[in-house]
């Protein structure tokens, strides 16, 4: 059994220590609020990080040939760019996916089996984690940019308008400065 | 200079949050996170203590010598004043059925923001000062010591949560965490410790009458800048009075409907409805904004910003009220108006003088709200609506948390919206009506240093936006509220691209087809009506 082979016949026990240890980066009441609540619109985050890891694990799997991991990754980044988290923290949980790999492989006694596999591996993981990366900061700089364009349109419209009636008496008036 | 963290350092990322009890949490005043302080010349205004220039990331907030007896003092009035403080401050069992109804809670994570966790931090002072267990056993009974830490963590949490009352519906003591939350920011303000993008509408409307603090000439000029629009758009020209005496009827809508975008176009669409049946109607100057940043500030300043209405309606010698799109103005309005301000017996039990009808609910108010008004108008078959012009947008309704929860005001937005536009979908059930999500940026926190938080705060409801996006197809989120207008697009813009906003009467004033207008070939914002793209075009070369 090759490590593709041995990641997918533990895709759920896996996947199940991944989200464990991504809500853990939560305080515990809410880790225990992400964990028990099953409904998406009570639990967006819960969800979306549920729906991020098992999209991102299969596409590991595959060895990332395309984009396609993208959206997986947005759900989660998306929320922790915007939550109580130090950058590092945000993209994390990338990480951890070695740590959960491992331990379930220790558990089994063949971490030795796949030492080298898993270089190829990690490798893997840290490109879908640089990618996380990016993510994030498009999320921050919308952020910024957001604020940005708020404070625009608050003053800028209002110029317009007040420029538009200017416009509009000059032109009533016979635009006197015109000539 | 900063010391430097070695490689191996750095490498150490702490997963677990510190295990303290909440009690000795802090906040941290990161920028994203808080609204910037009330400023001293928006406080001198209104005759509001301590005015100072502070900021809240500072760690001398320069509170008055005496705050603690001005905390103490402000909460032993209360609680004589207010039963339901009182109450709200005993009954609670800590059930936890409220824990994660929060947006705030659901989006950030912060367990202090489960409600009953956020009614706990006024709670256990509460109990320090106010019960005998507490005095005695202290923090065995859930009680602590008020400190300066406690302000500021007040300050944090009670300008995080934005009054909507979701909690409130799951309560099985009903419980109202809102007006706790008022509570809270009543005490605040005592110290001086509001926000200024509060304080300064606040300030603004006691001068002006309005938020921005437009004056007449200019508010006057305003609309008529959307007269002008409308005369583009359709051919036909509306011809709104100002501070006209005899009217039958006197409009108020919040400002944002006025000055910001998308809520122009709504503008815009109630103007059109009212030329189009003939309403005899008039704007005030003064009474020129509907919302009310007092209800965010204290009971004694609503009152006093609301004022306004019945005393221009009572100028005016007009015979009721009608009221545009707007969340807490409804509140206000519908909860607080009446016994604050009335009786309006000045005024008559507002009739439709298109359809007759009476409506009976505002008989005591003499304040209807337009979506119900528009409704009754359809009902009776009054309009002439041609709802294919608003083919291109798939549109869902956001509840606004005021006019649902506080107003109970479910039915009369959606049959108005069916009536409309031809695909409508409703998001799901534990999203919308009395069970609606935030916007996120409700009671005064629609500002733009709070972003961050904003859009934590707003996770949920556009969650539930993402699901009709993807599930129908829906492209367009309409709202019968002035600062959901300002606020959901950029939350959908972080979180759902290809979602816009709308007011409800700007997809009226799309579909109803004018007398003597033009042949219209764009919708209100200038964009080309279905099936007139071409036309446009040409029209544009």
């Amino acid at each position: 059994m090759n490590l593709t082979e041995y990641l997918q016949r533990n895709q759920k026990p896996i996947l199940q220590a991944w989200f464990q240890s991504v809500v853990e980066t939560y305080p515990e009441e809410t880790a225990k609020f992400l964990k028990k609540e099953k409904d998406p619109f009570a639990n967006p985050v819960g969800s979306s990080i549920l729906e991020g890891i098992q999209g991102i694990f299969t596409q590991i799997l595959g060895g990332l040939p395309s984009d396609d991991v993208l959206p997986f990754l947005d759900r989660i980044v998306r929320v922790r760019a915007i939550q109580d988290f130090t950058p590092a923290q945000a993209v994390s949980f990338m990480f951890s996916l070695k740590d959960v790999v491992r331990s379930r492989m220790e558990k089994d006694g063949l971490l030795d089996r796949y030492t080298a596999d898993l270089v190829a591996f990690d490798r893997t993981v840290d490109r879908a984690a640089l990618m996380a990366f990016n993510i994030f900061m498009e999320c921050r700089e919308k952020l910024y940019q957001l604020r940005i364009d708020e404070i625009k349109n608050r003053t800028g419209r209002l110029l317009e308008r007040a420029n538009a009636i200017w416009e509009s008496r000059r032109a009533e008036d016979g635009s006197r400065e015109e000539s | 200079m900063a010391t430097v963290p070695k490689p191996s350092e750095l490498g150490k990322v702490d997963h677990r949050p510190p295990q303290r009890p909440w009690t000795e949490t802090t906040p941290e005043f990161r920028p994203g996170t808080f609204c910037y302080g009330a400023k001293a010349k928006n406080l001198d205004v209104v005759g509001m203590p301590n005015p100072r220039e502070w900021n809240p990331a500072d760690e001398d907030w320069k509170l008055p010598d005496d705050w603690k007896d001005i905390t103490l003092k402000g909460m032993e009035d209360r609680l004589n004043k207010f039963r339901s403080f009182k109450l709200f401050m005993d009954i609670c069992v800590r059930c936890g059925a409220c824990a994660d109804k929060c947006h705030y809670f659901i989006g950030s994570g912060d367990p202090k923001n489960m409600p009953v966790l956020r009614a706990e931090l006024i709670r256990s002072i509460y109990r320090k000062y106010f019960t005998g267990s507490g005095k005695i056993f202290s923090k065995y009974a859930g009680a602590r010591a008020l400190t300066e830490q406690i302000i500021k963590e007040w300050f944090y949490y009670y300008y995080q949560c934005t009054e909507c009352r979701r909690c409130s519906v799951f309560c099985p003591y009903g419980i109202d965490t809102a007006e706790i939350t008022m509570m809270g920011r009543e005490l605040l303000n005592e110290l001086g410790c509001g926000i200024d993008w509060i304080m300064g509408p606040v300030a603004n409307c006691y001068m002006n009458g309005n938020h921005l603090g437009i004056q007449p000439h200019a508010f006057k000029d305003m609309i008529m800048f959307f007269v002008d629009e409308i005369e583009a758009v359709t051919g036909v020209r509306v011809e709104p009075t100002f501070n006209r005496k005899g009217a039958e009827v006197l409009f108020i809508t919040p400002s944002g409907d006025v000055f910001a975008d998308p809520g122009t176009y709504t503008l815009m669409g109630y103007m059109m409805l009212f030329h189009e049946i003939g309403l005899d109607y008039t704007w005030s100057t003064y009474a020129s904004e509907g919302g009310n940043f007092g209800l965010f500030t204290s009971h004694e300043m609503m009152k006093r910003l609301n004022a306004k209405m019945y005393a221009e309606a009572k100028r005016l010698k007009v015979k009721w009220l009608l009221g545009g799109e707007c969340g807490h103005m409804w509140r206000v309005i519908n909860q607080y108006m009446d016994t604050m301000n009335g009786p309006a017996d000045f005024l008559e039990v507002p009739k439709s003088p298109i359809t007759g009808t009476v409506f009976e609910n505002a008989k005591s108010t003499k304040m209807v709200h337009i979506a119900e008004f528009t409704a009754d108008l359809i009902r009776h078959g009054k309009l002439n609506l041609d709802p294919s012009r608003n083919d291109n947008k798939i549109v869902t309704f956001h509840d606004s948390c005021n006019p649902s929860r506080a107003m109970g005001f479910f039915e009369e937005p959606r049959y108005v919206l069916k009536a409309v536009c031809n695909h409508f979908y409703d998001m799901p059930e534990n999203t919308i009506r009395e069970k609606t999500f935030c916007c996120g940026s409700g009671s005064g926190l629609n500002t733009d240093e709070f972003m961050e938080m904003r859009m934590r705060g707003g996770l949920p409801r556009a969650n539930a936006v993402r699901y009709v996006h993807e599930k129908y197809g829906v492209n367009m989120l309409a709202c019968i509220c002035a600062i959901d207008r300002a606020v959901l697009p950029p939350l959908m813009n972080y979180w759902v691209p290809g979602v816009n906003v709308t007011g409800l009467h700007e997809l009226v004033g799309n579909a109803l087809v004018m007398k003597g207008e033009k042949k219209r070939t764009t919708d209100l914002r200038y964009e080309p009506l279905p099936g007139m793209e071409e036309e446009e075009e040409a029209e544009d070369v």
